[in-house]
């Protein structure tokens, strides 16, 4: 279990992280969720000792990692897949990380096979495309077989094929009974990936619940209503208080479940052609959360859109 | 032990530390022997010894200065000091760790530079006074041994201190090639100075100098090499405790 309690970073006069607490329940996958420059990295790098937090604290199942021994074996992180010497190869890369935590050399070509790096082991890690190198740095989080994962933004750059293989891995992490915090910008991506989620914004944390908690309180539920004449429906619907709006030939019904629409047609003798509940976007859902909390809003958008939300598979 | 064998493999795992210990042999010991080639009178005619085959060591310390800057300035600038640290939390191990792997490699290429020098001078040029049959003639050209070491837990040092590699090569090489020798011009307190700098105290260690000799030193040679040594230590330790404290 990762726990924070009251973490404040500031870089000067920025303030990166604001009073931030959290906690990440062990065994399951938790999504670290914030908009660009919403203080994902910086927290995770107070996580694991790499930076100081101004105020508060970071435990990894009640210690600070600085006072961890061995910490390989504990925690397993991926925060820049680029943190590699480029001309060192991928196994000699392992296999200092390897030996400076006293785990067996043998380990080292378990995790390449893991990651499906065996045939490119000797090549030096500089050549790496980002899918190579990302794949690397997961073996790199893999090798003292921790109970705790964190990865930073680890589909950012990948193409479809590579995202899908991460977040498969993330779910066998997970099915393996491991703690695994990932962050992302993307909520469409941490929806699919994981089951509870830390949002924040600004520095600030913004909620804390289960993951199907945020979707279903952040979207607004519609039913979508079709039929050649809904004349009555309307009426009706107006009349028990539900709001209504068409969309061309389409009735769109907010507040009243699928269940109660139906009933509701049938009273009124209205053939329908159609009766589907839809889901509002996750982004929309999330951009509203978070919409006052980013940090760099374009001058071209019109209304809130944030610019840096980059669309599911950037 | 675990994290010293981890240094060493990050050390021997890249080509740069092969070319750097490469050319710092090559540049003194080649040079010697053109030099060599050239002497026509024995140094013992003019009360010299073993110590002019030295005189170009401090090229291969150049070197060696830029080799040992390079071993952490490389993981700052490749952000593996970050991995270094989630690794070996307790900075100061990893640190110092990477202080000897630094400096035996170091102190390797020192013997080969002081004995290499040496004996390639003497190959070519067997002046009878270049036997080493006395106590200051082991010292300036073994010496180069413990010199080489200290001069890279020194570089290592301000490596750490400075992160960036052109800022702390510029660092090193600017100071030890130009201002210690500039500082003697200063008029009055100019020699005062410069009977403490490092460098210069490193010289007086080995006996190896240029120029007219040098009355009133403060210091015999194994003061110098104390002293020499201390300030090494004490930029090692600044560089440790700013890492410490500083984000990485
Ligand atoms: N080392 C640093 N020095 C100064 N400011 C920093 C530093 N690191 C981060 N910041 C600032 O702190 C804020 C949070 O940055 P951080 O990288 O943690 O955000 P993030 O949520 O990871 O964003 P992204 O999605 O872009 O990765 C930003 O305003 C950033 O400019
Ligand atoms: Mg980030």
């Amino acid at each position: 279990m990762i726990e924070a309690v009251g973490l404040t970073k500031s870089y000067g006069k920025t303030l990166a992280v604001d009073n931030l607490s959290f906690s990440v329940p062990t065994g399951r996958v938790t999504g670290f969720l914030g908009p660009n420059g919403a203080g994902k990295s910086t927290t995770m790098r107070m996580i694991l000792g790499l930076d100081t937090p101004t105020g508060g604290s970071a435990l990894i199942d009640g210690k600070r990692y600085r006072d961890l021994h061995q910490p390989l074996r504990t925690v397993g992180a991926l925060l820049d897949a680029k943190w590699v010497h480029p001309n060192r190869s991928a196994r000699a890369h392992l296999q200092w990380l390897a030996r400076s935590n006293k785990l067996p050399a043998k380990r080292v070509d378990e995790v390449l096979e893991i990651v499906g790096l065996t045939a490119v082991a000797n090549k030096r890690a500089g050549g790496f495309s980002l899918g190579m190198s990302q794949r690397l740095g997961i073996a790199a989080a893999l090798l003292g077989d921790p109970q705790v994962l964190l990865f930073d933004e680890p589909v950012n750059g990948l193409d479809p094929e590579g995202i899908l293989w991460i977040r498969k891995f993330m779910h066998r992490l997970a099915e393996e009974g491991r703690t695994v915090f990932v962050s992302s910008h993307l909520l469409s991506e941490m929806a699919l990936t994981a089951q509870e989620l830390v949002v924040i914004g600004r520095g600030k944390l913004i909620s804390q619940s289960s993951t199907e908690d945020f979707v279903a309180q952040a979207t607004e539920n519609t039913v979508r209503v079709r039929g050649p004449r809904l004349t009555d429906l309307r009426a009706a619907l107006a009349q028990a208080g539900v709001s209504t709006r068409d969309e061309g030939e389409n009735l769109v019904v907010s507040g009243m479940d699928c269940a109660d629409i139906g009933e509701l047609a049938a009273r009124t003798q209205t053939v329908l052609h159609e009766l589907s509940p839809q889901r509002g976007s996750l982004e929309e859902a999330f951009m509203q959360l978070t919409g006052d909390s980013v940090e760099y809003h374009t001058e071209i958008a019109d209304g809130p859109t944030p610019a840096t939300l980059v669309p599911a598979g950037k | 032990m675990s994290v010293l064998n981890a240094e060493r493999i990050k050390l021997l795992s890249t080509r740069s530390p092969w070319w750097c210990a490469l050319l710092a042999v090559a540049l003194p010991v080649g040079l010697t022997a053109l030099i060599a080639s050239q002497a026509q009178i024995d140094p013992g005619d003019n009360g010299g010894s073993v110590q002019v085959t030295q005189m170009l060591a401090s090229l291969g310390r150049a070197v060696v200065m830029v080799m040992a800057a390079l071993s952490v300035t490389s993981e700052y600038r490749f952000g593996t000091i970050r991995s270094t640290f989630q690794a070996v939390p307790h900075r100061t191990t990893a640190l110092l760790a990477k202080t000897v792997v630094t400096a035996i490699p170091a102190m390797l290429i020192g013997a080969v530079v002081g004995f290499g020098s040496w004996a390639v001078f003497r190959a070519i040029n067997s002046f009878p006074a270049l036997a080493l049959d006395s106590a200051e003639d082991w010292r300036a050209v073994a010496g180069q041994i413990v010199v080489y070491g200290i001069t890279a837990v020194l570089a290592l040092g301000v490596g750490i201190l400075i992160r960036q590699t052109a800022g702390a090569v510029a660092v090193l090489l600017v100071y030890a090639l130009l201002v210690e020798g500039l500082v003697g011009l200063i008029p009055k307190i100019g020699d005062d100075i410069q009977h403490w700098l490092p460098f210069f105290a490193a010289d007086r260690f080995l006996g190896v100098q240029a120029g007219p000799p040098i009355d009133d030193l403060p210091l015999g040679p194994w003061g110098y090499l104390a002293y020499f040594a201390a300030v090494a230590a004490v930029v090692l330790t600044a560089g440790i405790l700013s890492a410490q404290r500083r984000d990485a």
